[in-house]
């Protein structure tokens, strides 16, 4: 039994190349069905069937939290990374079923605060262009300073100056214009939160001006991907029913042991409750705990594992049950 | 209508009483002999045809009632139902989450009707038919989330996300086991947990939020809570303690199978699309001793489970002193044999 | 003057540090009774000695009598304020946190009370709750919210006690809510009434 909350089934709709680095991916539902609305900054997990390497990459959303028609994301092309980017950017073509997981957010927009100041770098213009949608909607006041290498790599650049005006400032590496950020910072009103999405040297560098001009550090928030625990397959041997089978990518060890017909208690089924924990005999390898059950020493030991969330990576695993 | 709906009352006369049916439907709360607290969580499918788990919002015979005792306890105190101006959206979310869940699941009593952002609402039981633009307050006689919970059985808590931690900030509570939303209004998970004895040591806290922490759109969970409940007093609010505080001494072991009740909450959790909050619906569920002890299996576990508790959880639940009482009451429906785990009757 | 020692309480209430000089714009110190000590103490602090220019004191004597304003207007801060109490403070408050901009430091000093209401305010400007430093000094005589009329009493020493709104007597509890800067009271003799054990002076 999976319980989980339900993938989305969907079909590439459109692929459009942005520039040059950059194309846009439009989704749509397989049933006509409509998609869940989203808070702005959320991101979906988009799976990818890489020639037989399962990838999960988390990209934002940045269509309309409204638009429940169909997500978009733009993807980035990626020479050096693990190899989702290039896929997106090399196979996946109009008229492709692919499979989502429902939007999460992890950098959410503080809904108290009296102004939002969102600064971006490049790519990390996505989850702003839900966010503002979303703001602009509530009449929240919101400015976008978005900082790209070139014009012609400036992507959406025109149409968001031709929504929101002079909330929106645009600076070009190429054209030696850079964010004035102390300037910026110190002119902000009390209960101003900062948003930060783009490089990693963007981001320390704009926590760091912050905290040397007396920002509170809970004032700055920054765009963070949790890459969803790599389901690798793995091989397990139930001791006590005498069962041995791979725990695909796509299902978790308390899926797989269920799927062997193999009776094992379960409740929250998302690593809190304890009540699946299962005595390890033998673990010739490295367990991933992702549980909130176990102590750190009872994780370290590699005596005790909860598979309803946590994974194995090496040679035998053998579980009491 | 009247056939589907009891008429009856949560306070004065106290004529509340459940029918046959909703004996055997009573979301009875312990699957075990014993009761202690734990991460007692675990996702909330739909159970089985005319369980209080069929549908997302279980709609039964006290609904009307329950409402009319709602709109009371609010004329008399409007600080029950509180939003921080933030939440809005997050009342939106909920509205949209019970109206749709509601036409779904009962179409003979309730109605949505959508035009884009133009709705067309009939709750047919409450005789309300409401036309309104969807996110716009103005069309609507009270805010989204006071609209909606005015006519939905259940307290209901929005819990605002950020900063890794859960924060109360919207809800309608008139059927509380004795905790002030106006109080609590704006506190964190571990604060407005503060008074709980025994399970912050237990790491019940911590674990529960880093899980709901993570809690997707589309997968809501469930978890039960219970006390004790001297007559079928819907609203045991901390406001009004000194009214029904006195209702305890009273009770003698002649009137205690009538009006000593269990008290269960059938507690959800939902994340919400659009604002990335949580709502907390907290469903109440009364039985009074006298009508669970009909199930030979339920009367034997209580007995046990009133029994055995810890006196910290006795007294925080606020019946440690008629505790002799139910014992000598319940005693008489335990004759020492086994009881079959799980939560369902034999 | 050493730092207060509280006795183990539960997750709702707050624990209060030790003033310190913290980096920023401007200085917003708010201190009652023998708060201003605390705020002394950074003052003596050599990394202190520049803030002065952009700092702004608030001061109100405390409820038990305590008048430290001399000391506070010997530091020579750019601005010093000397309330009568802290409601005759708020408007000036409100002003303050309404014209400032983030890179506003906020200190707090002196009475739990005091301490949470100033917290309260900036949060409703917009501030996290962490941004301000608190450091308890003086009385710890409580604020707490009548749950039933919901007056607020101040000072409150003896538990139980009589609400100064209601006349309902309460025992004080330690969960503490910060949006209200105030414990909670909750009739003692709900159960019984008329059976009140007799008041302790149990905050001193
Ligand atoms: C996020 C939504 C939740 C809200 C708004 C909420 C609220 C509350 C409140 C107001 C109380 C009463 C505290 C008092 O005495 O003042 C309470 C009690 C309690 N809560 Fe929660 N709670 C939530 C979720 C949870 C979860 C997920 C768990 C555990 C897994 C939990 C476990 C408990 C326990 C064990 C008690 C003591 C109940 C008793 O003995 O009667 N709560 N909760
Ligand atoms: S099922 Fe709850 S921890 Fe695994």
């Amino acid at each position: 039994m999976s319980v989980g909350a339900p993938k989305i089934p969907v079909v590439v709709a459109e692929v459009v190349e942005v520039n040059a680095l950059i194309k846009r991916f439009r989704f749509q539902r397989r049933d006509g069905a409509a998609m869940p609305v989203f808070s702005g900054g959320s991101h979906v997990v988009v799976e990818m069937d890489d020639h037989g390497t399962r990838r999960m990459n988390p990209y934002s959303l940045m269509s309309h939290p409204a638009d429940t028609l169909g997500y978009e994301i733009s993807v980035r092309r990626d020479e050096v990374g693990r190899g989702g980017s290039l896929y997106m950017h090399t196979h996946v073509r109009p008229g492709m079923e692919m499979v989502l997981s429902q939007p999460v957010n992890l950098f959410p927009l503080d809904a108290r605060a009296k102004k939002h100041l969102m600064i971006a770098g490049g790519i990390g213009i996505t989850p702003f262009l839900a966010q503002m949608a979303q703001v602009e909607a509530m009449g929240g006041r919101f400015e976008l300073h978005y900082s790209v290498r070139s014009p012609a790599l400036g992507a959406y650049v025109e149409h968001l100056q031709e929504q929101y005006g002079s909330r929106v400032h645009v600076y070009y590496d190429e054209l030696k214009q850079q964010i004035d950020l102390k300037t910026l910072l110190k002119s902000q009103p009390l209960g101003t939160h900062i948003y930060v999405c783009g490089p990693k040297g963007m981001i320390a560098w704009v926590k760091a001006t912050a905290a040397a001009m007396g920002w509170p550090a809970l004032a700055v928030h920054s765009e963070e991907f949790l890459a969803p625990p790599v389901g690798l397959a793995f091989e397990v041997q139930l001791a006590a029913s005498g069962k041995s089978f791979t725990v695909q990518p796509n299902q978790s060890l308390l899926e797989a042991i269920e799927a062997a017909g193999v009776e094992a208690p379960y409740l929250c089924r998302g690593g809190a409750c304890g009540q699946c924990e299962t005595d390890v005999l033998r673990c010739d390898g490295h367990i991933e705990h992702n549980d909130h059950w176990l102590t750190d020493a009872q994780k370290a030991s590699h005596t005790k594992i909860m598979p309803c969330v946590s994974r194995f990576r090496g040679a035998a695993l053998i579980l009491d049950r | 209508m009247s056939l589907d709906f009891n008429v009856e009352t949560f306070r004065g006369d106290y004529t509340f009483k459940n029918s046959a049916k909703a004996i055997k439907r009573f979301p009875f709360p312990f699957p075990e002999d014993s009761y202690m607290y734990s991460v007692n969580m675990e996702p909330h499918v739909p159970g089985a045809v005319g369980s209080v788990f069929e549908h997302l919002f279980d709609v039964d015979e006290h609904y009307v009632a329950e409402m009319r005792d709602r709109a009371q306890v609010l004329a008399e105190d409007p600080l029950r139902c509180q939003t921080l101006p933030h939440m809005e959206l997050a009342g939106w979310d909920l509205l949209e989450l019970i109206m749709e869940s509601k036409a779904r699941d009962y179409p003979q009593w309730f109605e949505l009707h959508k035009d884009g952002d133009n709705w067309h609402w009939i709750n047919k039981p409450l005789q309300i038919e409401q036309k309104f633009t969807f996110m716009d307050a103005s069309t609507l006689p009270y805010g989204p989330m006071e609209y909606i919970t005015r006519q939905t059985q259940g307290d209901f808590t929005l819990q605002d996300q950020r900063d890794d931690d859960l924060w109360i900030e919207a809800g309608m509570v008139t059927t509380q086991a004795d905790w002030s939303l106006d109080f609590d209004i704006g506190m964190s998970f571990k604060q407005w947990h503060a008074p709980v004895p025994l399970a912050h040591q237990m790491n019940i806290f911590d674990r529960a939020l880093k899980f709901l922490l993570k809690l997707q759109h589309g997968a809501p969970v469930r978890r039960f809570n219970w006390t004790m409940t001297v007559d079928a007093l819907l609203d045991t609010s901390p406001e009004n303690y000194p009214k029904w505080g006195p209702s305890k001494t009273t009770m003698t072991p002649e009137t205690i199978g009538h009006r000593q009740h269990l008290r269960v909450e059938l507690q959800t959790l939902h994340r919400l699309p659009r604002s990335n909050a949580i709502v907390f619906p907290i469903r109440c569920y009364l039985i009074r001793f006298e009508e669970l002890v009909t199930v030979p299996k339920w009367a034997r576990r209580l007995h046990r489970v009133v029994r055995d508790i810890p006196d910290e959880l006795a007294t925080y639940k606020g019946f440690l002193r008629n505790k002799p009482l139910m014992l000598d009451y319940l005693a008489q429906f335990d004759d020492g044999q086994p009881t079959s785990p799980g939560f369902g009757a034999d | 003057m050493t730092k207060t020692m509280f006795e183990p309480s539960i997750t709702s209430r707050p624990v209060y540090g030790v003033l310190s000089p913290g980096v920023g714009s401007a200085h917003l110190f708010v201190a009652d009774g023998e708060g201003a000590d605390a705020v002394c103490d950074l003052f003596a602090k050599a990394e202190a000695a520049e803030m002065k220019a952009a700092s702004h004191i608030i001061y109100m004597p405390g409820a038990n009598g305590c008048d430290k304003t001399a000391d506070l207007q010997a530091l020579g801060v750019a601005q010093f304020y000397r309330a009568p109490s802290f409601a005759s403070a708020q408007s000036r408050l409100a002003k303050v946190l309404a014209d400032a901009h983030m890179g506003l430091q906020i200190y707090a000093a002196g009475t739990e009370g005091l301490m949470a209401q100033v917290a309260a305010l900036a949060q409703a400007a917009g501030l996290p709750y962490e941004a301000v430093q608190m450091e308890h000094r003086g009385s710890l005589a409580r604020r707490v919210q009548c749950v039933h009329c919901k007056g607020v009493t101040e000072n409150v020493r003896l538990d139980p006690f009589h609400c100064s709104h209601c006349g309902l007597s309460l025992f004080v509890r330690d969960h503490f809510s910060r949006r209200l800067a105030a414990f909670q009271g909750v009739n003692i003799d709900a159960e019984d009434p008329g059976q009140v054990p007799a008041s302790v002076e149990r905050f001193k």
